[in-house]
């Protein structure tokens, strides 16, 4: 169960997600990048026992996986959820993570900094999220001594995260806006005042399906309230334009919308092979058709999921074995036929 | 244009090569280009490649061969040059070693040089005693200089309160 994937959020026809992240390190410690194995062993063992064997309710909550005990597929799985970073997947020797149960929380030991605390949830509950990266980070300073630094706050191993460490950022479905030709300029204006546009899979990755991750770039200077405030205003801003362009399309054609909604559920119900750029593609027809109310039997949470179950160690994991990348694309149509409940 | 190598694509990448003062051109596609050794491309752009590319760029004056070769993290061992081709630091002590350097590009990149957000709550607790010690000490001066003793009496209870806080709390 992965609360972000299983179920819908305020706002949630347009916000996929909301996530937190703040990077902590500890002062006794050299930064991940310059630890020995011996004691990246050490912090993985000194943060879980915060977690696991403390007095707090939160050690029946949480499981710690270390990465290298988990197979290559496992972690790839991790992954795609979202609920553990490139870094640390490539990091497996060294690394670790704390999840908890319904999977909105994530500890990651030794990404590039020691500790990276996420919380992601559903739709746009920003604030929400931050409450609860808060406290837990309030229940690990209990038993952990982090590095600070009066002027500089956290110190990160990169100075880009250096002061509050705090990366907030939402996954947002824009559809619309990229229709209408008007996301460039809305992405651009989000660069301006320093917020940074990126793929569904964060730095480096491409925008597919148009879903796009918006998040501060800024982490020193400001308080963390000021950064979340920034981001929402802006996200509200963005979502209103995107239903402004959502209701241009539907009153000036909607019969073309329909049509091009309707052509994108006709493939995906039939395809036999379908390839994941293909399929992300024509997703984001089916979303939005499910958002305008135009396709009535289909739920967004189950969307999510199919994105979600669709990605290539998903797909591998479900099959139980390594598959081609053609062997991919057939059981990626497979799924999506039989989650759209055609029988064809 | 086509791809030298390929045929089939466009050539968006063109080499110019002079070895020996032969000049050579090759005009090829992007893949082409990245499988050849034509050409060093770096195709692993990173952040943190982009982050300390942006060190050197800040000086006045190019940076002395020096520095980068002998300033160094005693703490951990990360030397200057290092930390410029990683774009990560060490530990953070780090913070201190190349403070010279860094806070360039922490205020060029951030905007920004003073941390107004969350403090932990215990060295946060530390820092904030040590600066009320601080403002306390001023004014047993100036009730000291007053010849005021009574009151000086009262702060100095007071800090050495505020003092033996922080040891317990260390």
């Amino acid at each position: 169960m992965t609360k972000w994937i299983e179920q819908s959020g305020p706002d949630g026809d347009i916000i996929i997600s909301s996530r937190i992240r703040l990077a902590r390190n500890l002062q006794e410690y050299p930064f991940p990048v310059a630890l020995t194995k011996g004691k990246s062993k050490e912090v993985i063992k000194k943060v879980g026992d915060v977690i696991l064997e403390g007095n707090t309710v939160l050690k029946h909550d949480f499981l710690l996986q270390e990465m290298e005990s988990q197979s290559a597929l496992e972690r790839q799985v991790l992954m795609e959820k979202h609920l553990i970073s490139p870094n640390l997947m490539e990091n497996h020797e060294r690394s670790a993570v704390l999840l908890n149960k319904d999977e909105s929380v994530s500890i990651m030991i030794n990404e590039e900094d020691h500790i990276r605390i996420q919380c992601l949830l559903p739709g746009l509950q920003l604030t929400e999220a931050w409450d609860t990266a808060d406290k837990l980070d309030d229940v690990l300073e209990e038993s952990l001594h982090y590095a600070f630094d009066e002027q500089l706050g956290y110190l990160t191993s990169c100075p880009t995260n250096v002061g509050t460490g705090i990366r907030a950022s939402v996954m947002v479905h824009l559809p619309a806006l990229s229709m209408t030709g008007y996301i460039n300029r809305v992405l651009q204006a989000a660069n301006q005042i320093g917020l940074a546009v990126r793929g569904l899979y964060g730095e480096g990755t491409e925008f597919v399906g148009n879903v796009f991750q918006i998040s501060n770039q800024i982490t020193l200077g400001r308080s963390e309230e000021e950064i979340i405030a920034n981001l929402k205003d802006v996200t509200r801003q963005i979502v209103q334009k995107e239903r402004d362009a959502r209701s241009t399309l539907l009153n000036s054609n909607r019969l073309g919308l329909e049509d091009k909604i309707y052509r994108s559920y006709g493939i995906l119900s039939n395809a036999r092979i379908l390839t994941s750029q293909e399929f992300m593609t024509l997703l984001s027809d089916l979303r939005l058709g499910v958002d305008l109310a135009i396709l009535e039997n289909v739920k967004i949470e189950g969307l999510n999921q199919l994105m979600v179950m669709t990605q290539p160690g998903c797909l591998q994991k479900s099959a139980a074995k390594n598959l081609s990348a053609h062997e991919r694309d057939v059981r990626r149509a497979a799924i999506v036929r039989e989650k759209l409940g055609s029988k064809g | 244009m086509l791809c030298e190598s390929c045929n089939k694509r466009n050539a968006t990448v063109h080499v110019t090569k002079i070895l020996n003062g032969n000049k050579t051109e090759l005009h090829l596609c992007e893949q082409c280009a990245k499988q050849g050794e034509e050409m060093p491309f770096d195709a692993s752009f990173t952040i943190n490649n982009f982050l300390t590319g942006l060190l050197d760029s800040i000086q006045d004056s190019p940076i002395k061969v020096d520095y980068i070769k002998t300033t160094k993290c005693d703490h951990c061992g990360m030397t200057y040059g290092k930390f410029k081709q990683l774009g990560r630091l060490g530990c953070a002590q780090c913070y201190t070693a190349f403070q010279e350097k860094l806070i360039e590009l922490i205020k060029r990149v951030q905007g920004n040089e003073v941390h107004s957000g969350k403090m932990p709550k215990r060295s946060g607790g530390v820092i904030r005693l040590k600066k009320e010690i601080k403002k306390l000490k001023v004014q047993l001066d100036e009730v000291i200089r007053k010849e005021e003793f009574e009151k000086a009496a009262v702060l100095r209870d007071k800090i050495r309160e505020l003092e033996s806080q922080i040891q317990d709390m260390n």
